[in-house]
């Protein structure tokens, strides 16, 4: 392994603000660091929309009735 | 190796921190998905698959590990899964708004965001997946590479690639107009696959 990876995120932190980086055009890696962590926490904060709330509901009623956690089990 | 005992059964009250930790995490499996298969709605059809699938092996997450990482194992095998079908193909989403992220200071040209989506749809996956986890997801590399059942040093190596990658793209403007199906990189990450089948992934790395 070679030390040009280590210019980045080395434990998981978001220190790419610094971004001295030693390999090839690494000046300009914050720039498209900060646009990487937004598309994905563009995601995140996105409202989640119903299809996964509702497969939320339903994950309880999947289950293999344990009296204890049953509430709602007035179904077929 | 050891044989592991199955799994005690979950009582009600682990199966509630159960579903409240999972439903915590659905946005970020959302998150993953999107970065890795380019297309919101096959991003969502996965992450729901991923959602039934880490309801039915509950029993094997031990409380008190990441949600998180356990749950975007099972996400990147299924959408390894899929690929396998030709399911996904790295397809770019042309929906993703032509929106200028902030340019930094001392940076000329704003980046678009979409420039940074297709920059990095046209990533080969496995590379794409580490900058995933360990640029956009917070992940360690140590996280990382549990993630995906291989070497740290392989982690460190594939985000190192892709930065790179991304660097001399999005730093001089040579964005690819669409993105590439990588067959040795397909190759690569399908071997992992494999790997992770046979039981070197997260859930058996873990003491």
């Amino acid at each position: 392994m070679t030390s040009r990876d280590k210019s980045w995120a080395s434990d998981g932190g978001e220190s790419a603000a610094k971004g001295n980086a030693k390999s090839g055009a690494g000046k300009d890696g914050p720039a498209w660091a900060d646009g990487l962590k937004q598309l994905y926490d563009d995601v995140v904060d996105e409202p989640l929309p119903d299809a996964f709330k509702d497969l939320l509901a339903q994950l309880d009623e999947t289950d293999d009735g344990d009296p204890a956690a049953t509430r709602g089990g007035a179904g077929s | 190796m050891t044989e592991k005992p199955p799994p005690p059964k979950r009582t009600a009250a682990q199966k509630t921190d159960f579903k409240r930790e999972l439903t915590e995490v659905v946005p970020h499996l959302r998150a993953f998905a999107r970065g890795l298969c380019g297309r919101p709605d096959m991003a969502d059809d996965l992450v729901q698959e991923t959602m039934l699938k880490a309801w039915a092996a509950q029993d094997r997450f031990e409380p008190g590990t990441s949600m998180r990482a356990w749950t975007f194992v099972i996400l990147r095998n299924a959408y390894l899964t899929d690929m396998r079908r030709n399911r996904f193909r790295g397809e770019y989403d042309e929906g993703v708004a032509e929106r200028i992220l902030t340019a930094p200071a001392g940076q000329e040209e704003p980046i678009h965001l979409s420039d940074m989506h297709r920059a990095l749809l046209t990533l080969p996956p496995e590379r794409r997946e580490a900058l995933l986890l360990v640029g956009a997801g917070g992940f360690s590399y140590e996280e990382a590479a549990d993630i995906c059942g291989c070497a740290v040093g392989t982690i460190k190596s594939r985000v190192g690639r892709a930065r790179a990658t991304l660097n001399a793209m999005l730093a001089e403007g040579n964005i690819p107009q669409r993105s590439v199906e990588d067959a040795a990189a397909h190759r690569a990450i399908l071997q992992e696959l494999d790997d992770v089948a046979a039981g070197k992934g997260i859930a058996a790395a873990k003491p």
